[in-house]
């Protein structure tokens, strides 16, 4: 074979065959990068059990298809449309070229070396597609490079209490990208250029990319400079490239090799809590030394893996509740400190430095813990799939089992063991709601063993709070228009636990679930309804072996859809409502169009979405023992999503949840925008647009 | 009939209030009672308490000793064990001072103890009947005390109320000779003042008070809308405080600061009596509770039934016209 | 440093209204619930933060029945090292004086450089720390809310009139009762509880004690509840009736007239 210029397999330098280098380079490389993930390995290996991989695999469809549309197609880049399609672009570039920069690896040992299947056809289409693919990479590459420096997006920043920008690191990396593609095509437009001079067949360069630039730049240069800068693009494509690869496990940029195993190990499940260690069942709990995470060992070798595999995008932060009103929470920072402890703790070189140093007070703070309200914002944006809920939740069962309680939440925490709900009100008055009832409602009360079809789980807020009652009053209204058979516990049901467990109280939470589930088993119920989102997804999801449970708006929207309701026109033609996504029907139970159906079939209701809705709702502010905790933070969640609704021009936010209607109500008040803005639950305004 | 002993509190030469309240309740005992009362310091501002004390009993006992100087609980004990003869009824304020000494006294005198006593029944044979509280007022009891041994009563401020008679003039006997050593192992250092916020609840006429009923942080903004349209301060009981709501500096009480306004709105108070202990000068007391049962209704010259977190948003728009 | 806590199950009355039995013998029990007194929680907490720091072991003592057992093992959560339960039927009917008699002969029985309890209970009178000190005949102070430990001796703060704070020092050995707010005691969980539920807590009654039976119990009681009652209302507030504007109206014109508005 006849070379238009010297290939860099045959070239010297110094009198040495270059070749030798350029096998000595992948050699020395790739074995440091697999030293490199090696010790990366470690912390995960010494880490705690994750869900086994039996179970894993036996997810395996499931997981793939997250891998297919998550991974693979990236559905969750355009949330954010600039830095999403950039991202896609690169993503995709990266992924064509990796082929490409594999097989120059081997031109540096073996001049002609070409995979066999580049032969042909689809050897010329991918010629041509990855030429393009180098050149949009650079384009891209030097827009996020402008918005790094230049734009500089706010979810980016770093504030000062946690550290410095990584601004640096992110464009040192594009930096590297672009060294690349640029490279690769130089090396590629010499070639040609010197081709054509020497009247040798030359493959034809894609127009407007960037060795076709190349190539015309360089169609007079002389053959030294072709030389020179074919030999020089390659040394320096070659070098970049396992400077790069070397790079990688350093920091957010490891995401490029573990995202992937993040994404197909992400959660397949939603509202549901890991269990207090894998492997060990409830009943061998008590034999545990230790609960929850203290120490950085404590964590599982999946969240380990979240840890580096954060990107550092800001998206979670970005839709925080907790970060937005100015709590000292920001899940971002959860990742960042978590990797930089374990980089920390493990070095390349070097002994581990396994300490007992607990993480609270060192690396987390406890208010920040406690901060966040489980909404699953961050979850549900993360491009990569990191999971946070677990992880606040396990170090919360930390600092539970320590006694770092908050004062705030020691009171309705015991008022919950020692009478099942968070205010210490007595048992006996749990039931006592439905003497406010119409006489011709009839809810059977079923402290006396009756048994009942349908169970409508009313859980303490409802049960206790005064303006809450009419929810329950309102769903009885309901569920009796519709004919059910139905009844509620009374003083044999105690608090559901959703927030117990939530807030780290594990062992509460279990003697909750069996008590209540023993007493919804004896009510010989075969469905459960609740007007609780919480009470829905502790029930769904925390609990076992119960009937099927739903939500009220559940129920209305098939009563909706079975023509069984009947609604006169909206009672208040001018005014505009918005539905407000509750978390815990919404994001954590998918429940987002049944609502909206039921609002949309009353006639002359007028509605609008908020800029934040369905899987982008934004926290009322936390249920349950979220209105106990009394966090530092500049303004209210409920403010700041009533304010959002007043953008959206709506007048009346209707919820699903009485957590949010409290919130709600209390916002409007905090917001000064009484008279303006009322807030009320799906279920009374159902109710009060039954036709008669 | 036993002997009755009265503690007098001072300040700064100053009989305490509560003197004139142990005057009174010693008089409910027995009606024809020779008091005698015990004021104990160092100096000049001892010989002025004497003075004042003397106005109110029939007879003073002044100790004049260095050590009693600030006169902690310790040393007065020690004092008190000395010179109260055996099977006297020693009458002492209900103060952090009484609780500090009073207990142990008893023991040391061997007599009866009865705490925080809020009224005096009837006394027959050696049958002392008073009244206590318990459940922080929510519970009344009658408590029999066996005097046949004496007796040492701790009186709740604020519960007896003083008879408007003639001064009294006194006897005032210096009995300073009889004290014995009185070296304790316990030793005064100094006082820390509170730290004193950016308003002084102390001089404020009209007290806007919140209490557990404000319900969150979030509500205090109300009260002060309230309290901004009636030109009033508004102050706080402990919870508030402990909750770390407001500033300890506007809490009323025992364990706050001591109000004197003319007219005090209790929004949301239940009235423990460490609460109604910081409230002198009888103002124009307005409750608003939303529990009809809550104690504060006892005290309050004007009761309202409401939830204060409707009623005082409504009250201020009323009056800001 | 060797702790003794003093400590007492009580009921919960924080969201129940106490109601008063029809012939005033007690207060209707059957829907309380009960728990450790709030003050002595303060004081265990104390104990334990003073233990982690010079040294030394935490013992929790209560007289009671055996449902008194669990405060105990609450606090044994907490960190406390050891319980002592005073269990006799010659105990019921003691009035404080005979409490602070009994708790003698246990302080007497170990080897204790402090003793604490809590300020007060919210059925009690406040008084079983300053007679037991005077029975000792150890120094004694109340309300404490600030603790400093030294060799052999502490620096303490008091909680006195208008917030303010009256330091001392006191030697040891000393009974301290406790006020709230001296610390921010921890939680303890239901696995807490667990974890010591096995634990054996030795119980003594008077024998063991040395404590005469005469000297407690209702025979030794010079002070006795006679019953439970509720006051006469008719010296209470004048309550104002109708609407909330009604209510308004009047309130606003007796504020005018007393000088509370202008």
């Amino acid at each position: 074979m006849d070379f238009a210029l010297i290939p860099p397999a045959h070239s010297t330098f110094l009198f040495i065959p270059a070749f030798i280098f350029y096998t000595l380079l992948p050699v020395a490389g790739i074995t440091f990068f697999i030293y490199q993930i090696v010790m990366r390995l470690k912390p995960m290996v010494l880490a705690q059990p994750d869900k086994p991989v039996s179970e894993i695999l036996k997810e395996s469809p499931a997981r793939l298809m997250q891998v297919l549309k998550i991974w693979l197609l990236q559905v969750r880049q355009p949330r954010y449309m600039l830095a999403g399609v950039i991202h896609i672009l690169l993503f995709f570039g990266f992924l064509i070229l990796a082929v490409r920069s594999t097989e120059l690896m081997f031109v540096g040992i073996k001049a002609d070396f070409s995979f066999p299947f580049m032969d042909g056809t689809f050897g010329a289409v991918y010629s041509v597609i990855r030429s393009y693919a180098a050149t949009w990479v650079l384009v891209v590459a030097l827009m996020a490079m402008y918005r790094r420096l230049v734009t500089k997006p706010a979810r980016y920043a770093v504030p000062a209490k946690y550290g410095k920008p990584h601004t640096a690191e992110a464009v040192f990396v594009l930096g590297m990208i672009c060294t690349l593609v640029l490279m690769e095509s130089l090396f590629e437009g010499s070639l040609v250029a010197a081709q054509n001079q020497q009247g040798m067949q030359a493959h034809t360069l894609a127009p407007l990319t960037l060795a076709w630039f190349f190539e015309l730049i360089l169609s007079s240069a002389s053959q030294s400079t072709l030389q020179f800068l074919h030999s020089a693009a390659y040394f320096l494509h070659d070098v970049t490239f396992f400077t790069f690869l070397c790079f990688l496990p350093l920091g957010k940029h490891f995401h490029v090799v573990t995202s992937l195993f993040n994404v197909f190990l992400m959660r397949v499940r939603r509202g549901n809590i890991k269990p207090v260690r894998y492997g060990v069942s409830n009943d061998q709990l008590d034999n545990l030394e230790s609960f929850g995470v203290k120490n950085l060992e404590d964590f599982t070798w999946r969240h380990i893996l979240h840890f580096y595999s954060c990107v550092d995008c800001g998206r979670c932060s970005d839709n925080c509740p907790a970060n937005a009103v100015g709590r000292p929470l920001s899940p971002r920072f959860i990742s960042i400190k978590g990797r930089q402890l374990v980089f920390g703790r493990h070095p390349f070189f070097g002994p581990s430095k396994v300490e007992k140093a607990p993480l609270i007070g060192t690396t987390y703070e406890e208010d920040e813990i406690w901060s966040c309200t489980t909404c699953g914002a961050c979850e549900q944006e993360c491009p990569v799939g990191i999971e946070y809920i677990d992880k606040i939740v396990d170090l919360r069962r930390g600092m539970v089992d320590e006694g770092m309680v908050p004062q705030s939440l020691q009171k309705p925490l015991s008022a919950i063991e020692k009478r099942g709900n968070p205010w210490g009100k007595m048992e006996k008055k749990r039931g006592e709601w439905i003497k406010q009832l119409d006489s011709e409602v009839s809810v059977k009360l079923l402290e006396g063993g009756d048994t009942t079809d349908v169970l409508f789980f009313v859980d303490s807020i409802t049960s206790f709070d005064d303006r809450m009652q009419s929810i329950g009053c309102a769903t009885a209204t309901l569920l009796h228009r519709a004919g059910v058979d139905f009844g509620i516990l009374g003083k044999g049901e105690k608090d559901s636990g959703h927030e117990v467990r939530r807030f780290g109280e594990e062992m509460l939470f279990q003697s909750l679930r069996e008590h209540n589930t023993e007493m919804i088993q004896e009510s010989g119920a075969t469905r459960i309804v609740t007007a609780d989102p919480h009470t829905l997804n502790a029930l769904k999801n925390d609990y076992e072996d119960l009937p099927p449970v739903e939500h009220i708006s559940q129920f209305l929207a098939k009563q909706v859809r079975k023509g069984l309701l009947h609604f006169k026109p909206s009672v208040n033609g001018d005014k505009v409502y918005t539905y407000h996504d509750p978390c815990y029907l919404g994001r954590h139970n998918g429940v987002y169009d049944d609502p909206r159906e039921v609002l949309d079939a009353i006639p002359g209701m007028r509605r609008v979405d908020m800029k934040r809705c369905k899987d982008r709702s934004f926290c009322c502010g936390g249920g349950g023992l979220m209105l106990f905790y009394e966090p530092e933070e500049e303004q209210r969640m409920g403010v700041l999503r009533v304010k959002m609704a007043e953008e959206a021009g709506a007048n009346v936010i209707v919820t699903a949840c009485p957590f949010c209607l409290v919130n709600m109500e209390d916002a409007i008040k905090v917001a000064g925008l009484e008279g303006k803005m009322e807030a009320i639950d799906l279920s009374e305004l159902v109710v009060a647009h039954l036709a008669d | 009939m036993a002997q009755i002993f009265a503690y007098i509190t001072h300040k700064g030469g100053a009989v305490d209030d509560t003197a004139a309240e142990l005057a009174a309740a010693a008089q409910k005992i027995d009606a024809a009672a020779q008091v005698t009362a015990i004021v104990v310091g160092a100096g000049a501002d001892l010989d002025a308490a004497c003075q004042g004390a003397a106005k109110l009993f029939a007879q003073v006992w002044k100790f004049d000793n260095a050590a009693l100087a600030y006169p902690n609980g310790e040393v007065v004990r020690k004092l008190l064990s000395q010179v109260v003869p055996a099977g006297s009824i020693l009458l002492v304020p209900h103060d952090t001072f009484g609780m500090d000494m009073a207990p142990g006294l008893s023991i040391k005198l061997d007599a009866a103890y009865a705490a925080d006593v809020v009224a005096i029944e009837s006394l027959s044979g050696t049958e002392l009947k008073v009244v206590r509280q318990e459940f922080a007022g929510m519970a009344h009891t009658h408590i029999a005390v066996d005097i046949a041994k004496g007796a040492v009563l701790t009186l709740r401020p604020g519960s007896f109320q003083p008879e408007k008679g003639a001064e009294l003039a006194g006897t005032v006997s210096d009995k300073s000779g009889d004290a014995g050593d009185l070296g304790t192992k316990r030793r005064y250092l100094e006082t820390v003042e509170a730290e004193m916020g950016d308003v002084d609840i102390t001089k404020a006429d009209v007290l806007v008070s919140v209490g557990r009923g404000i319900e969150d942080q979030d509500n205090i903004g109300v009260a002060e809308e309230l309290a901004e349209a009636m030109g009033a301060v508004v102050s706080c009981s402990r919870p508030i405080v402990d909750a770390k709501w407001l500033e300890k500096s506007r809490q009323v009480g025992t364990s706050g600061k001591t109000v004197k306004p003319k007219v005090y709105l209790a929004m949301g108070i239940s009235g423990s009596f460490q609460h109604l202990g910081g409230i002198k000068g009888s103002p124009f007391i307005v409750a608003v509770n939303k529990n009809p049962k809550a104690p504060i209704f006892q005290v309050a010259d004007i009761g309202i039934v409401e939830n204060i977190l409707e009623f005082m948003p409504a009250l201020t728009e009323k009056i800001s016209g | 440093m060797e702790i003794l806590v003093c400590v007492k199950r009580v009921p919960d009355t924080a969201e129940n209204e106490i109601a008063i039995k029809s012939d005033g013998t007690d207060i209707q029990r059957d829907d309380l619930v009960y728990s450790v007194n709030e003050w002595d929680n303060y004081a265990v907490e104390e104990a334990i933060q003073i233990r982690d720091k010079v040294g030394g072991s935490v013992t929790v003592v209560t007289v009671g029945d055996s449902e008194a057992e669990e405060v105990l093992r609450r606090q044994m959560a907490m960190g406390a090292d050891n319980g002592i339960l005073l269990a006799d039927d010659a105990f019921e009917g003691s009035d404080g004086r005979g409490i602070a008699a009994i708790l003698k002969a246990v302080v007497a029985k170990g080897k204790y450089d402090l003793v604490l309890t809590g300020a007060q209970a919210d059925d009690g009178a406040a008084q079983v720390g300053g007679m037991l000190a005077a029975m000792l005949d150890w120094p004694y102070a109340s309300l404490v809310n600030k603790i400093d430990t030294g060799d052999k001796s502490l620096k303490i703060g008091r909680e006195i009139e208008g917030g303010n704070q009256e330091m001392n020092e006191i030697d040891l050995p000393c009974v301290l009762s406790i006020q709230t707010g001296i610390n921010e005691p921890r939680y303890v969980g239901i696995r807490g509880i667990r974890k010591v539920a096995s634990i054996e807590i030795p119980t003594y009654a008077a024998a063991d004690l040395g404590v005469a039976a005469d000297a407690v119990g209702p025979a030794a009681a010079r002070v006795k509840r006679v019953d439970y009652f509720t006051p006469e209302m008719g010296a209470g507030a004048e309550i104002l009736e109708g609407s909330m504007e009604e209510k308004i109206d009047k309130l606003i014109e007796l504020l005018k007239a007393k000088g509370g508005l202008k």
